[in-house]
């Protein structure tokens, strides 16, 4: 394994998303990667998104950070295509996503999902290399991908393993190999981190972000905001379907705003070598809040 | 994370961020360093095929040679090398091998590969190793409309009426099945099989009610039906099924890769590109061509189509592209073999060949169902 490199993600045979391939044409070049106006969405009567103005631009890393239930998630299935907005226009690579078909879709976006599910006994190696299934024309460059693919994730010595009995973070390492080997110019990830350990949730992160220098676009649902902080260049803030705030980690993560948004109070520091926010929580007792702290039962 | 822990890491973590390379190289060296503990690596499929079709050509020649006119191997050599130049003796050889092995050879081999892929197809789209046309109900649907062409003496399309009869009614309850299961949402192994039951109760009770209807001579094709029969097969049988299994194989083995996908779930499988919406809809087709073509003029043949692709994944692993073509191989051998078994067990009469499979797939269905439960996942 090839960890001596400090660059995890270095040298795909050809470039990831920095090669004209992905993106589809010059015209297209200038607009930005996902770009939402209005974006509402409801579901049974609910409204989970109000109102959403988003614009991810190629070259950057955009967390989407808020509290269970602000619309995180759906937001991010309203950018893979999954569902479409019920008011408002998303475009993708500069077109409008309703107008793009389910391949069109795979060739410019990918997609790492909350939990995985595998159904057959396939081997690892095969379940990375099912990111592959738009790039069939090229079967050539499969085998250098995927390899390449799983050296990033750190999954290349459980090549031949069963993938139906990894762990949960294996399963993850996993799912980001076979999104790399997309190729995709636009990563979605959704609550990528979740199962991971330490070093992977900072590989993977790292990872991309290496793809975002290289010219990617990079949308990352995150709930830890200090992984937010330290590898994202754009935050967004979202509550109840609405985004709250967004821009730089410092700009967004500011202790008053998170206390009322997380209902939880926090301090912000500085990271001592990132330079970077680091969001810490504080004893709820400081702050005259019935429901905070511990809950004091009326007898 | 508190903040006292956070706040006396900065002298720890700024000197462990920069060799964090070195450091983390030895600890992921072990785990790849030892990499053949673990490695169990798939076996060619090119050489298992070519063991398939041999074994297949075995079994087609002892297929001709046994049943209540033997043939000697000089025999058989004798009627393949002149078809057409009859020595005087060899008059019976030649009519037995021609007009009665033969095509019932080669039925057994359309059928069960048929069988074999409609399940392997319909495995990989639910995603559930435990589904199969009988069922998930397709074929009793398929069974229902060849019984309604024969009770009702619909033939409104000659000898292809009761093809298209079974064809149809295979597809509906297909469809059917699969609009159910998609209500309820949640496509779970429990859920497919209590709908399998229950369409299977459904197209049972409306064939049974048709079979109260019959005739008497009607009746004893119905019985035929019921448990499956390869005796009456002759050359145009042969011609109809196919070009139905060889044109839905073909077609179905375009549909490999995107199947690989669905192994991932529906949304997923979307994600990298695969129209799943078109996708359900061909393959639902092609297995109910498969099946239909299967079971138009045999009879309901259980649990080829369960057992087969199970045995194939475990010898070759899940991907469909090496899957479907084994399965089809495996399959036609396997029924070739059981429609041996079924003319020699007891020799003067031949033995239904949908009870020989049915007695020998039921256990192990559930032995599947046991190994399932002891791993902990689907088989």
């Amino acid at each position: 394994m090839n960890t001596g490199s400090p660059l995890p993600l270095t040298a795909f045979p050809r470039g990831t998303c920095t090669s004209g391939r992905a993106v589809a044409t010059t015209s297209v070049a200038s607009a930005p990667a996902l770009e939402l106006s209005g974006v509402s969405f409801a579901l049974g009567g609910r409204k989970l998104l109000d109102d959403i103005d988003l614009r991810c631009e190629y070259g950057s890393v955009t967390a989407l950070i808020g509290p269970n239930g602000a619309g995180k998630s759906t937001l991010l299935a309203l950018m893979a295509g999954d569902q479409p907005a019920k008011s408002g226009t998303l475009s993708l690579a500069g077109q409008p996503i309703e107008s793009l078909s389910v391949r069109e879709l795979a060739s410019h976006r990918a997609v790492m999902p909350q939990d995985s599910v595998l159904r057959f006994a396939y081997l690892v190696e095969e379940v990375v290399g099912m990111g592959r299934q738009l790039h069939v024309s090229d079967p050539g460059l499969d085998g250098p991908v995927i390899a390449q693919a799983m050296r990033v994730a750190e999954i290349a010595h459980l090549a031949s393993r069963d993938a139906m009995t990894l762990s949960g973070g294996e399963q993850a390492r996993t799912t980001f190999a076979r999104i790399l080997t997309q190729q995709t110019s636009i990563l979605l990830l959704d609550e990528p981190t979740a199962a991971l350990d330490l070093r992977h949730q900072e590989r993977l992160l790292q990872s991309a972000a290496n793809l975002a220098r290289r010219g990617c676009c990079v949308v990352v649902v995150l709930h830890d905001l200090n992984l937010a902080a330290a590898h994202a260049d754009y935050l967004v803030l979202l509550a109840d379907g609405r985004v709250i705030l967004q821009g730089s980690p410092w700009e967004v993560l500011d202790a008053e705003r998170l206390g009322v948004v997380y209902r939880q109070p926090v301090s912000v520091l500085a990271h001592p070598q990132r330079g970077c926010p680091i969001v810490v929580t504080r004893d709820a007792a400081a702050i005259n809040s019935p429901e905070a702290g511990e809950a004091t039962f009326p007898s | 994370m508190k903040s006292p822990s956070s706040m006396t890491t900065p002298s720890r973590l700024s000197s462990a961020q920069a060799p964090s390379t070195q450091g983390s190289a030895p600890q992921a060296q072990p785990s790849s360093s030892p990499p053949p503990a673990k490695r169990q690596v798939r076996p060619a499929a090119v050489p298992i095929a070519l063991g398939l079709c041999a074994a297949l050509l075995l079994t087609l020649s002892i297929a001709a040679m046994t049943g209540q006119v033997p043939l000697t191997l000089a025999q058989l050599l004798g009627v393949l090398v002149s078809p057409f130049d009859i020595a005087e003796g060899e008059r019976l050889a030649h009519v037995v091998f021609w007009e009665l092995r033969l095509p019932r050879a080669l039925m057994a081999l359309l059928v069960g590969a048929a069988l074999a892929m409609a399940g392997a197809a319909l495995q990989g789209l639910f995603g559930n190793p435990l589904a199969d046309p009988g069922i998930v109900g397709v074929s009793s649907g398929a069974s229902l409309g060849a019984v309604a062409v024969i009770v009702l003496q619909l033939d409104f399309l000659g000898l292809w009426t009761l093809p298209f009869g079974a064809f149809v009614a295979g597809t509906m309850t297909a469809a059917l099945i699969y609009r159910l299961s998609g209500l309820v949402n949640q496509r779970g192994n429990a859920n497919l099989l209590l709908i399998g039951i229950a369409i299977n109760a459904i197209a049972g009770a409306v064939t049974g009610y048709l079979t109260y209807l019959a005739s008497t001579e009607q009746l004893e094709s119905l019985l035929f039906w019921s448990m499956g029969s390869l005796g009456s097969i002759d050359w145009r049988n042969v011609g109809i099924v196919a070009p139905i299994v060889v044109f839905a194989a073909w077609q179905l083995r375009r549909q490999a890769r995107p199947l690989d996908l669905l192994a991932l779930g529906e949304r997923q499988a979307r994600h990298a590109g695969v129209d799943v919406v078109r996708l359900r809809r061909t393959l639902i087709v092609l297995a109910a061509l498969l099946t239909a073509g299967a079971v138009a003029f045999t009879g309901t043949i259980g649990f080829i189509g369960l057992v087969v692709p199970h045995l194939t994944r475990l010898l070759i692993g899940p991907g469909h592209r090496q899957l479907l073509p084994l399965s089809a191989l495996a399959g036609g051998l396997i029924l070739m073999l059981a429609d041996i078994g079924a003319r020699s067990l007891d020799p003067p009469s031949e033995i239904p060949i949908g009870i020989l499979t049915a007695t020998l797939g039921g256990p192990f269905f559930l032995w599947m169902i046991a190994r399932g439960r002891s791993r902990g996942t689907t088989p």
